[in-house]
């Protein structure tokens, strides 16, 4: 979706409410969050509606290796943002090759390839493409990404076995089936 | 209805594809020229006289409702202080251009003619510069289109037939049976193809050396990169929302020298072309220079739509329930399938009456009748196709000044009326110093009772000429969420809709408004009377 020039934006959000810089923040999430274009596969919620900054999203994939569940992200935006991307945490434990066990997520869009001109929504579609196409080439958990270089039928079926919940490659995983 | 509908697109088409003895064979881009109203036209001449007769002749036309779609080539141009219509001959100067590219040739021997040759369009003739405009246009110049319906239609075929080589055009709309009958780029074979394509497909196969490239699209799924790339944008919408988005777009393009001045490099002029009925309007907007469609955007009548949030939740008259059986319910229960709600099918009529007075049976609200279902679902102006051909006439006049430099630009806006009579005027609108959008904006202040509800106070700001936002969210400075329209926070906000303004935020309040279609975020201050 439609980002104004990053600079134009900046200034003239300063400009138009007199905020300082660490409220610029603020105003552009809620500009971000109007805008909010979400993929069907995903549910955004508020745990509390008055701090915009914090929010959860569920993503529930409609195809490929991890169809069958439903896996929950937490998201905090800084205030320097959008100079800073948000910070995503997984708080699924999940059988993925860019994700690790406690949860951090490697997705170049939230690290070296974040520009000021990103937005919320292609945050959630960068995730929902972690999810379609998980990419053994940068990866956090480097038994799954070789796995899925090498044999991929055996890594669907390890991804089928940690959804369903029980013991993949010794780490026990809870079920996160769709419900 | 739809057998006389037919038949008038039957008669155009035949109109059309009419060959003239002489023209180019297959030629019915130019042909009907001389068809309909047969007289012969002076060679590349203006005459104000034949003006008046092209302008009665549309008037009788309208009259009797024998419609044909004029297709001639009418230009505006400014005329010893008077603005007044006159006539290229198109169908010579095409003439001459086709039996050049037989011979391989340089083509556009019409456009060649204005360039070299002093007349009522080449005020600022520079002779010396012809072969270097030639190729500007031939090879570098971009131009893009937006819309390809009514205006859109005649901007392609008067842009390419004025030499513009390089188009783009975009249109999220696909062809329907009603189109027809002004969009002459459609056959009844496109019904249901994208208009851009379609539209793109006809004028590269009858004009040679033209480049369309449609696409089938949102405007707002472009970004700012797609739009730079463009020398001259002409916009041929029918929606205020819409045009707010471009102009804001193209306002946000401008690049600044390190002096603070505008780097006029960064600048692209947006020509804005609008038609309702007999009344049309053509402006041109040089992004901050002029005054943009913001500043002057009370100009525009605030349209009779119902904030959203009114019409789901909070209905009070007859109006909202139709709004929400016709905007919402329609699409959501698809009663008769995945078809387009046409108000002239008996059944759809029906079942939106009764879907409506079921809803307002359920709020309590009287006053829904069959009558005012068509009222208020059909709120349709008809389209004058003579409206469009003038509209799209004078944006592409403009166009073909500004990269040409033959004549000045007008400065900066065409009103016209056809109501009765032919009347235009042309006058300049002046920059808003507290535009939101290319001025320095100031807070606004609203006068409100805490006795009023928030959704009272939603309404207002839908219908605030300088704000009009339908789908608002609001957050106080002091970081509480007051309302959301669009997921995910307005299922979390929405009980505050009937809560009184009072319980809800203190006077004097700054409240921080985003909306979905507002290029823009606005800063309101709430005082209590
Ligand atoms: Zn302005």
């Amino acid at each position: 979706m439609f980002r104004l020039t990053q600079q134009v934006k900046e200034t003239r959000i300063r400009r138009e409410t007199g905020a300082p810089l660490h409220k610029a923040g603020h105003i552009r999430v809620q500009k971000d969050i109007s805008e909010l274009d979400t993929p069907p596969s995903m549910h955004v919620s508020f745990p509390d509606p008055d701090d915009i900054m914090n929010f959860n999203v569920a993503l529930s994939p409609e195809e490929g290796y991890y169809h069958s569940g439903t896996f929950h992200f937490t998201v905090s935006v800084p205030d320097d943002y959008p100079h800073k991307p948000p910070k995503v945490k997984c708080s699924t434990l999940v059988y993925h090759p860019n994700i690790d066990l406690d949860g951090n997520v490697c997705l170049n869009i939230l690290r070296q390839d974040w520009k000021p001109v990103l937005s919320l929504s292609s945050l959630l579609y960068g995730l929902q493409l972690l999810f379609l196409e998980p990419n053994p080439d940068d990866p956090l958990n480097k038994d799954a990404a070789n796995l899925l270089k090498r044999d991929s039928h055996a890594f669907q079926r390890n991804v089928a076995a940690s959804v369903r919940g029980g013991y993949v490659a010794g780490t026990y995983f809870p079920s996160a089936r769709r419900r | 209805m739809f057998n006389k509908l037919c038949e008038r697109v039957y008669d155009q088409r035949r109109a059309m594809s009419a060959e003239v003895p002489g023209s180019i064979p297959g030629g019915r881009m130019q042909a009907p020229v001389v068809k309909w109203y047969d007289i012969s036209l002076p060679r590349r001449h203006s005459s104000v006289l034949f003006t008046f007769f092209v302008a009665f002749i549309d008037s009788l036309r309208l009259m009797f409702k024998c419609d044909r779609v004029p297709f001639y080539h009418l230009r505006v141009v400014k005329l010893h202080g008077v603005v007044s219509f006159f006539i290229m001959q198109l169908e010579e100067a095409v003439r001459d251009d086709v039996a050049e590219w037989r011979a391989g040739g340089p083509a556009w021997g019409g456009l060649d003619h204005l360039l070299r040759n002093a007349g009522p369009l080449s005020t600022d003739l520079n002779p010396e510069a012809a072969d270097a405009t030639q190729t500007f246009l031939r090879q570098h110049c971009k131009i893009l289109i937006i819309g390809a319906g009514g205006l859109g239609c005649e901007l392609l075929k008067d842009v390419a037939l004025s030499g513009f080589r390089h188009i783009n055009v975009i249109d999220l709309d696909t062809i329907d049976v009603s189109n027809l009958n002004r969009q002459f780029l459609f056959t009844e074979a496109d019904i249901g193809k994208s208009k851009a394509h379609v539209a793109a497909q006809y004028i590269n196969s009858r004009i040679p050396g033209c480049r369309v490239v449609p696409h089938h699209a949102n405007i707002m799924s472009f970004d700012a990169q797609f739009y730079q790339q463009f020398n001259i944008v002409i916009a041929g919408l029918d929606s205020v929302e819409a045009r707010r988005w471009l102009n804001a777009m193209l306002v946000s393009l401008v690049q600044f020298n390190p002096d603070g001045s505008v780097d006029r490099s960064s600048v692209i002029p947006l020509i804005d072309g609008g038609t309702e009925g007999f009344q049309g309007q053509a402006r041109i907007i040089y992004p901050r220079f002029t005054s943009c469609f913001e500043c002057t955007l009370s100009l525009f009548p605030p349209q009779q739509n119902y904030p959203f949030c009114t019409i789901a939740n909070t209905p009070r008259l007859p109006e909202h329930c139709i709004e929400y059986a016709h905007v919402i319910l329609w699409d959501k229960l698809k009663p008769f399938g995945d078809v387009k709600l046409n108000m002239d099918n008996a059944e759809h009529t029906k079942w939106l009456y009764e879907t409506a007075k079921a809803r307002s049976e359920h709020f309590g609200i009287q006053g829904v009748t069959l009558r005012l279902t068509q009222g208020v679902a059909k709120n349709i102006i008809p389209a004058v196709a003579s409206t469009n051909a003038i509209v799209a006439a004078a944006c592409a006049n403009e166009a073909l000044k500004m990269i040409s430099a033959i004549a000045a630009n007008m400065d900066n806006y065409m009103m016209y009326n056809g109501k009765s009579g032919v009347y235009t005027y042309t006058y300049k609108n002046e920059k808003k110093p507290d535009c939101p959008v290319c001025g320095t904006p100031q807070p606004k202040t609203f006068q409100v009772s805490p006795k009023d509800s928030l959704a009272e106070f939603l309404e207002q700001i839908a219908i605030d000429p300088d704000i009009r936002s339908k789908k608002p969210f609001l957050r106080s400075s002091t970081g509480k969420t007051i309302y959301a329209s669009t997921s995910p926070l307005r299922e979390a906000t929405q009980s505050n809709l009937k809560k009184k303004l009072g319980e809800l935020i203190t006077s004097g309040t700054e409240l921080t408004l985003a909306d979905k279609d507002l290029p823009f975020i606005r800063t309101l201050i709430i005082n209590y009377k």
